[in-house]
């Protein structure tokens, strides 16, 4: 059971966030396939202090991003996507 | 030994004292031909047929905790072929096939229990996708049927055909060879049998690095020292990652959790397998009168082992729209286990960059059903012949290649499944 911090609403059950994945650092749409190999099926992912990405659904509605060891479920730190960049 | 009616008698008179053990302790040697990391259905099944069909003895499987424990004991049993695309459905065929004999070929209950797979459809265009795969499966040989709601209530009076319900129910594809197979007999049949033919087996003992000198592997490096191997083959499930990342091998999958629960022991009230497809949720009642069910993943990526209510409640709440009498029923035991999910949710089997090096991994939560025609395959591969057809498609290579076997459709995005 994930208690996930919005940065709207405070700490909230996982029932309410549809899951976004992880984050991942993608290329330039003119690299070569290899590079985009890597990133889509390799992507470096840290499993102490994975980043990734909730919909909060039942909640503000809104995309966030957290921080969250995937062995304990321990949030570190979160934030709102930055909606500048990709 | 051989079991029989007579081994029964004779060890019933001995009060049950000197029954031989499944597997006997061997001391380890220095080098194999074959070493096989990992003793769940896979590896123990690759170590029998290696034997059998190709007299390769020189063989040791070895895992860091005990046989059959890892995913062999944590799916829900569920036996069945109702693929669509070719490469899924003709390991999970295969495999079929050889359930049906492999009680008497083992000499051990494996309880194959072919009481038909029903794979429900919620509207019309679901249904006529269903016709669709049960269509190819029949071209591919197996048999499949459609079941009308008429058909439906007759075979499984206590299913909710209820038009008013949130998802109703417009009709099922049928599969009768489908069923259950005791999950931890066929560790213990295939470990019997391999070690009888002078394999060795090693519990709890950890490989903890493969040797790997110029691109070509030469042995492990275990809790109780280095052993060299002409061929190993890693099947070690969740652990297939690190132990490949250690050689230079990255594999393209991510760990997910799986949950599976049971109810209190009733009276015989299902005698099917059911799969709820609006959401998943997919039901069958044990011999000993368990309701076991199963879900979809928790959806994110998790090595914890331990699930999430939220899961359980998605999962219990279709499985109630099935079965509206499964409230009045409390769970007694829940488990849950990671599965390694690769980027297209299907297996990476065969050979990998490394020469010498195979590998079986990535079977998610799917790799049960199909444990006696992986292990058939593999040792044709592992016994010095060419990569069988049959394993093509699931080369590690085709990530790079784009040859991806999506079976949902749903592109690179493991937690989905």
């Amino acid at each position: 059971m994930l208690l996930i911090p919005c940065p709207h609403c405070g700490e909230r059950d996982e029932n309410e966030f549809d899951y976004g994945g992880p984050a991942i650092d993608f290329p330039e749409l003119s690299a070569n396939t290899a590079e985009w190999h890597r990133a889509v099926h390799l992507p470096d992912l840290d499993e102490c202090n994975l980043e990734e990405f909730w919909f909060h659904a039942a909640g503000c509605g809104c995309w966030i991003k957290t921080q969250r060891n995937i062995k304990t479920h321990e949030f570190q730190v979160f934030e709102q996507p930055n909606r500048g960049q990709s | 030994m051989r079991y029989s009616i007579l081994s029964l008698a004779t060890q019933a008179f001995h009060n049950h004292q000197h029954w031989p053990q499944i597997v006997t302790p061997e001391k380890l040697k220095s080098h194999y031909n074959i070493i096989i990391v990992g003793a769940g259905g896979h590896g123990l099944a690759t170590a029998y047929y290696l034997s059998r069909n190709h007299g390769i003895n020189d063989v040791l499987v070895i895992d860091s905790g005990w046989l059959g424990g890892g995913n062999t004991a944590r799916n829900t049993a569920i036996v069945r072929s109702d693929y669509l695309l070719p490469a899924s459905f003709a390991l999970k065929h295969f495999a079929l096939e050889l359930w049906d004999s492999l009680s008497q070929e083992l000499n051990f209950n494996l309880m194959y229990s072919p009481r038909g797979y029903v794979d429900l459809a919620h509207s019309d265009g679901e249904l006529e996708h269903f016709m669709l795969r049960a269509n190819a499966m029949c071209l591919g040989g197996a048999s499949a049927s459609i079941l009308t709601r008429r058909a439906l209530a007759e075979k499984i009076p206590s299913l909710n055909l209820d038009k008013q319900s949130r998802f109703p129910i417009s009709g099922a594809l049928f599969q009768a060879e489908g069923g259950v197979v005791r999950h931890d007999a066929v560790a213990w049949g295939f470990a019997r049998k391999a070690s009888d033919s002078g394999i060795h087996i090693q519990q709890n003992c950890a490989v903890k690095s493969l040797q790997v000198d110029n691109g070509r592997v030469s042995g492990v490096v275990t809790a109780q020292g280095a052993i060299s191997a002409d061929r190993i083959l890693v099947a070690a499930a969740g652990g297939s990652a690190g132990l490949m990342a250690d050689a230079g091998v990255k594999l393209p999958m991510q760990p997910i959790n799986v949950q599976a629960f049971v109810t209190e022991p009733v009276k015989p009230v299902l005698d099917h397998v059911v799969n709820y497809n609006a959401g998943l949720s997919y039901i069958s009642q044990s011999d000993k009168g368990e309701l076991v069910l199963g879900g979809a993943t928790d959806g994110y990526l998790s090595t914890a082992r331990r699930g999430s209510f939220a899961r359980i409640e998605d999962t219990l709440q279709r499985a109630a729209q099935m079965f509206p009498y499964l409230p009045n029923l409390r769970l007694m035991r829940h488990w849950s286990g990671t599965a390694d999910i690769p980027m297209d949710g299907n297996a990476i089997v065969g050979k990998t960059e490394i020469e010498n090096l195979f590998i079986d991994c990535g079977w998610g939560y799917a790799g049960f059903k199909a444990t006696p025609a992986v292990g058939w395959k593999l040792a044709e591969l592992l016994s010095g012949g060419q990569l069988p057809e049959m394993l093509e498609p699931f080369a590690l290579s085709r990530f790079a290649e784009g040859r991806l076997i999506d079976d949902a459709g749903i592109g690179p995005y493991p937690w989905l499944h």
